[in-house]
């Protein structure tokens, strides 16, 4: 699978509260952040864990505003995602939100 | 966040002992093979790896540069790697400057640089410095006796997938006379792990 995402891209997190094991820490759960960098391809845990086939796919660390994880703090997170659980984000309907 | 697990990490020894225990009987492995191999790379996994790296990289600007864009290519240039296990994991390094302040934890279970580091302190392991660590390090930090500027931007790295990390601290002011192994010895494995300055 390529690489969907490009450092500076701006993601957004799944919102997804699946019963299975999922690397998507609670925390960072359908939150914008920006691609820091892709570190190459991984089988995702989801799968894995499930015992489905897992076709290797890229990860990327992401950044994101503590403000934005917790609504305080003057920190930056990253968190490793796999591709599967981001989308991109428009910078002008991040902008709106806000 | 997961709670810690007693029970699952017994569960799965018990397997691994199992799985183990067949592959002796059916001759696939040797019985000390197992040992060995294990006994090698936690003879070498060590904190004082991360510290040589780290002094390098103080007295070498262009091993700085290397490890900072691609650790795993300049890890070799000291005879160390991030293999020993099934297969070699990534490695990213990041660098504390005046600006900035970096701190490492695996919010989700206790992943980290083992060969660079050895074995993981307890407390990092705990659900208290999981937790805590993402969402008020600077408080965090200071239990550890690290007061940081508030000007001091800090980045806290979640190893939630494959990556492992490692912090290169700032080298300390007044040792501009040291040599390579005087500076390794100034560095601890909280300096490493961001949880200290150096």
């Amino acid at each position: 699978m390529g690489e969907a995402f490009g450092p500076g891209d701006l993601v957004r997190t799944s919102h997804e509260d699946p019963q299975h094991h999922t690397r998507v820490p609670r925390y960072a759960r359908g939150a914008v952040g920006t691609v820091v960098e892709a570190h190459g391809d991984y089988p995702l845990p989801d799968d894995r864990s499930r015992g489905l086939p897992a076709e290797p796919q890229p990860v990327y660390t992401v950044r994101f505003a503590a403000r934005d994880l917790f609504g305080e703090g003057d920190h930056a997170v990253t968190v490793d995602v796999w591709q599967h659980h981001l989308r991109r984000v428009d910078r002008s309907e991040q902008e709106s939100d806000e | 966040m997961s709670s810690e697990h007693h029970g699952p990490v017994a569960a799965v020894a018990a397997r691994v002992r199992h799985v183990e225990a067949l592959l002796e009987q059916r001759g696939l492995v040797d019985a000390t093979e197992l040992d060995q191999a294990l006994e090698a790379f936690l003879t070498s996994a060590s904190p004082a790896n991360g510290a040589r790296v780290v002094a390098r990289a103080w007295v070498d600007p262009d091993f700085r540069s290397r490890l900072l864009a691609n650790a795993n290519a300049a890890l070799p240039e000291l005879g160390l790697s991030m293999g020993g296990g099934l297969q070699e994991q990534r490695l990213k390094v990041v660098e504390n400057t005046d600006h900035t302040h970096n701190v490492i934890v695996c919010t989700l279970c206790s992943c980290y640089p083992l060969a660079l580091l050895g074995p993981s302190p307890t407390w990092y392991k705990s659900e208290s410095y999981r937790s805590r660590v993402v969402r008020t390090p600077r408080e965090v930090l200071k239990e550890f006796g690290l007061m940081l500027d508030p000007s001091v931007e800090v980045t806290v790295w979640d190893s939630s997938a494959e990556s492992r990390y490692m912090v290169l601290p700032r080298r300390p002011d007044g040792t501009d006379g040291l040599g390579e192994e005087q500076l390794a010895a100034l560095v601890t494995r909280n300096g490493l792990i961001g949880v200290a300055a150096v």
